[in-house]
């Protein structure tokens, strides 16, 4: 759970979300990171350090350079989180929905009763 | 922009910011009376326990004004005790409702602020309620508050069902 919650906060900052949303489409390395997204090369590698403490991705060394990729574990386990908060509100929801679609059809049968009167 | 997104059903849930939830749906009635199920304590009882879930109701108090206080005791499958509580800070009826959340088993972990909006369109009523987590403490709170359990018990029953 203690991962998931480090990957919220790795998430939440706007360039570090576009830095994964990038590495979606396969590994790259930092300089053609930061080409891509605009951002300097140092601003880059501190976000990267941030998502890789998070474990959200990994870093391997090839031909003198270092690449940066995606590990798919940690953003299954976010949205399995969030999956199981939706069902709890879900469960609530669907009462909710049975709870007013009875109190609207007792307003209307009310009103019915009234204009008979 | 969300971080992350589940929309499966009616109920989406979204993860929009740092240690911000929200989570949408559409009710099949007017926003005067969703706004009053949300509100008034004998409706509340009818629906704020996820009984899909497991989780049922045990007592709810709603002291409805600006200032006031509200108290949430749920039990879980397995015979635990769940309670939540908080204060009501803008109440804005049919259309918008403030409250603070604490998990009393842990109200060192600090106050939820949920901001929830009803939008009426044709008859129905859009739902959004807005989570804001003071800290990983309370998110944590959240999600490891008794209810896992309970989940984990729907996904062995809708596993022996498939």
């Amino acid at each position: 759970m203690k991962l998931v919650l480090e990957m919220f906060i790795a998430l939440a900052e706007q360039n570090r979300y576009r830095i994964v949303e990038l590495l979606r489409a396969g590994p790259l390395p930092v300089n053609d990171i930061s080409t891509r997204l605009r951002l300097n090369q140092p601003q880059v590698s501190k976000h990267l350090r941030v998502l890789k403490e998070a474990g959200v991705v990994g870093a391997e060394a090839r031909a003198q350079q270092r690449v940066y990729e995606l590990r798919p574990e940690p953003l299954r386990d976010m949205h399995d989180w969030l999956e199981r908060y939706r069902r709890v509100w879900d469960a609530r929801f669907e009462q909710l929905n049975d709870l007013v679609v009875e109190l609207v059809e007792k307003e209307k049968a009310d009103a019915r009763r009234k204009k008979k009167h | 922009m969300p971080v992350a997104r589940r929309s499966t059903n009616r109920t989406v849930s979204e993860v929009v910011g740092d240690l911000e939830l929200v989570i949408t749906r559409t009710i099949d009635g007017p926003a005067r009376i969703v706004f009053d199920c949300w509100t008034k304590v004998e409706l509340m009882t009818r629906w704020w326990a996820p009984k899909a879930i497991g989780v049922a109701g045990e007592g709810f108090t709603s002291d409805v004004r600006v200032g006031g206080k509200y108290r949430q005791v749920l039990r879980t499958h397995d015979g635990g005790q769940i309670s939540f509580a908080g204060t009501y800070l803008e109440i804005e009826p049919p259309k918008r409702l403030v409250y603070t959340t604490i998990f009393e088993p842990r109200p060192e972990a600090g106050e939820v602020l949920c901001t929830v909006t009803f939008e009426e369109h044709a008859g129905k009523t859009n739902i959004r309620l807005h989570e804001k987590f003071p800290s990983k403490e309370t998110l944590d709170a959240a999600l490891c508050g008794g209810m896992d359990a309970s989940l984990d018990q729907l996904d062995d029953l809708v596993a022996s069902l498939l």
